[in-house]
């Protein structure tokens, strides 16, 4: 269990936190999300003890650790571009907490012949940082943070600098490993699609602040305000309402359209629309749209929708919203 | 552009040629009149008491300037990498000075700070150490000139290595001293190492800064370079001046060896 309190820092006159406070509860995979230059690594960083707040209080499993230096919060920090010992062999990388430790060496061995087979490194044990690939290396250095039996494990954007299929698998892989050994994690990614993917929860940072924290289910179906709604996924503008494209319905005919939103009764309206462009995306198709008052926005529909609809280039149709978000009301200065 | 066959190695010729007479022939020349009377005579020149006490006071003072230049160079390389203080700027420029100040000059402003009716006259005066004249003069000039190789050469290295393994190092419970020892030092070794080398070939080969502030006594306070120089002025012994220098220059290429050496560890590592 992490507990951060009113945690502030500043660069200069630039606040980089401006008083976040967060819950993490033991054993969940929380992900840190937010576009760069939200706070997301400085928030990491300070509960690292990496970076000294300004004000505000780390709390970690029942012990306040604000003034304590990294070397004793019992943490585990995986960098985002790994941070590799280059002089070092993979065995000695991982072993290198323990061996500060003065552990001995029959524990010390054993214990990293144990973590490289958990990373799926076993016989690299001699190999030069050099001379693994990327995700090997994030490999590496996540087994090196295992090795001290962290209390929490911190990972700053472990996979940001691996292409996006080795980034998919490994992810994948921190979720099991999660699932194994359950130590507090807490990743940090402006990826939205990795923290919906791997995360029990996410809290949503923009200019230093939290937005929301929740599960993702109800970060995406509930968004707390414009910023999350958008943030997480794709949107649309319709009739002054933030709507997911997979959750416009399209209808030929103008008074089935009011009749059918009539009875989901959201805040949007029916909206007259031009067809722009059909685009198919396998299984999905987007129809981008131009709303008669200019708006132009995306709709997202299913192929067989796509095929019954059968729009063309130029015809009109009439959108309205199957699913506002709930409990969530657009900032009136932002509607158009 | 392409350069054709015959240009390209015309531009080889003229680049061979100009280092063959800058550089090969005057060495060639001294290797040729050294031992063109045969290697007993050399070993005999080299092997009298004045170029012995030349020979261990030139490796004297290398002792002891390289391990102060190691110490103080990783400092105030450290320093510079990785301090935010007033002043860097001017350290940055100071650190570089050796190279833009003569030698010579270097020897005139030591003995108008430490000389006996300089600034710091009183610790000759009333201490009885003799710095100017003595080999505290000489030790302090040779590292005045060699000061920036240890500097210069670790600075990008801790420039690229960055600070992220100090952190990573951190995090895993290494104190700072635990997180020098073990992974900043082996991370610049080999900047250090290029640090050291230079710091070794310019202080053997010193000379200006050196005769500024030595007594010059053969036997007593010669080294190498001096051994040379008087050999040569004083002595009229010509010969003897070329075994000299022969011996110095065994002793650079000895150091370029290591270095080249080391060169090819490091690359397969
Ligand atoms: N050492 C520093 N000096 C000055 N400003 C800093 C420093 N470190 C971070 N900042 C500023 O603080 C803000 C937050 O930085 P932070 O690294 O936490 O962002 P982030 O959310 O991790 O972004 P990214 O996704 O790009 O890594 C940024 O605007 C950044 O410019
Ligand atoms: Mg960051």
């Amino acid at each position: 269990m992490i507990t951060v309190t009113g945690a502030r820092k500043n660069y200069g006159d630039f606040a980089a936190l401006d008083d976040v406070t967060l819950d993490i509860p033991a054993g969940t995979l929380t992900a840190l999300l937010g576009p760069s230059g939200s706070g997301k690594s400085t928030l990491l960083r300070s509960i690292a003890g990496l970076e000294r707040l300004d004000a505000g209080s780390i709390v970690i499993g029942g012990r306040d650790v604000t003034g304590v230096a990294p070397q004793k919060r019992g943490i585990g920090f995986v960098f985002q571009h790994y941070a590799a010992f280059k002089h070092m062999t993979v065995r000695d990388n991982v072993a290198f907490g323990l061996s500060i430790r003065k552990r001995p060496k029959a524990e010390i061995a054993k214990k990293v012949d144990d973590l490289l087979e958990i990373v799926g490194l076993d016989g690299f044990q001699h190999r030069y940082p050099a001379q693994l690939s990327g995700g090997q290396r994030q490999r590496m250095a996540l087994a090196r943070a295992l090795a001290v039996d962290p209390e929490v494990l911190l990972l700053d954007e472990p996979f940001g600098a691996l292409d996006a299929k080795v980034r998919a698998d490994l992810r994948q892989w921190l979720r099991r490993l999660h699932d194994e050994v359950h130590v507090t994690t807490v990743l940090v990614t402006h990826d939205q699609e990795e923290a919906l993917d791997v995360a029990d929860r996410i809290a949503v940072l923009n200019k230093g602040r939290i937005e929301q924290v929740g599960d993702p289910v109800s970060l995406y179906d509930r968004p707390a305000n414009d910023f999350v709604m958008s943030f997480l996924g794709s949107v649309a503008r319709l009739g002054g309402q933030l709507v997911r494209p997979h959750d416009i319905a399209l209808e030929r005919n103008r008074d089935r359209a009011v009749a059918a939103d009539a009875l989901t009764g959201t805040a949007g309206g029916v909206v007259e629309s031009v067809v722009e462009r059909v685009v198919r995306l396998g299984f999905e198709v987007r129809i981008d749209l131009r709303a008669d008052s200019g708006q132009r926005f995306a709709a997202q529909v299913t192929r067989g929708q796509a095929d019954v609809l059968g729009l063309q280039v130029g015809e009109t149709v009439y959108a309205r919203a199957t699913h506002g978000p709930d409990a969530y009301e657009l900032d009136p200065a932002l509607a158009i | 552009m392409r350069t054709s066959t015959a240009a390209r190695l015309s531009l080889r010729t003229v680049a061979l040629g100009y280092l063959v007479l800058l550089i090969g022939v005057p060495i060639v020349l001294i290797l040729w009149r050294t031992f063109g009377e045969g290697v007993g005579t050399f070993l005999e020149s080299i092997r009298t008491p004045a170029a012995i006490s030349a020979l261990n006071l030139s490796l004297l003072i290398v002792a002891i300037t390289v391990p102060l230049n190691v110490v103080f160079g990783v400092g105030t390389a450290l320093a510079l990498v990785r301090g935010r203080f007033r002043g860097r700027g001017l350290i940055q420029a100071v650190v570089d000075l050796p190279f833009a100040v003569s030698p010579i000059v270097v020897g005139v402003s030591l003995i108008l700070l430490w000389g006996s009716s300089g600034w710091f006259g009183g610790i000759e005066n009333n201490l009885g150490v003799r710095v100017i004249f003595g080999l505290p003069g000489m030790v302090i000039a040779t590292i005045f000139v060699t000061l920036p190789f240890v500097v210069r050469e670790v600075e990008p290295v801790l420039h690229e290595i960055g600070t992220e393994q100090e952190q990573a190092a951190s995090t895993l419970g290494a104190s700072s001293a635990q997180t020098f020892w073990r992974i900043t030092l082996p991370a610049i070794r080999w900047g250090l190492t290029y640090g050291v080398v230079l710091t070794i070939a310019r202080a053997l080969g010193e000379f200006g800064a050196v005769i500024m502030v030595s007594s010059g006594f053969p036997g007593v306070s010669q080294t190498l370079t001096l051994l040379v120089h008087s050999r040569y002025i004083d002595d009229h012994n010509t010969y003897g001046a070329y075994a000299a220098a022969t011996l110095l220059m065994g002793l650079a290429v000895l150091t370029l060896l290591l270095m080249t050496l080391l060169d090819r560890k490091r690359s397969t590592t």
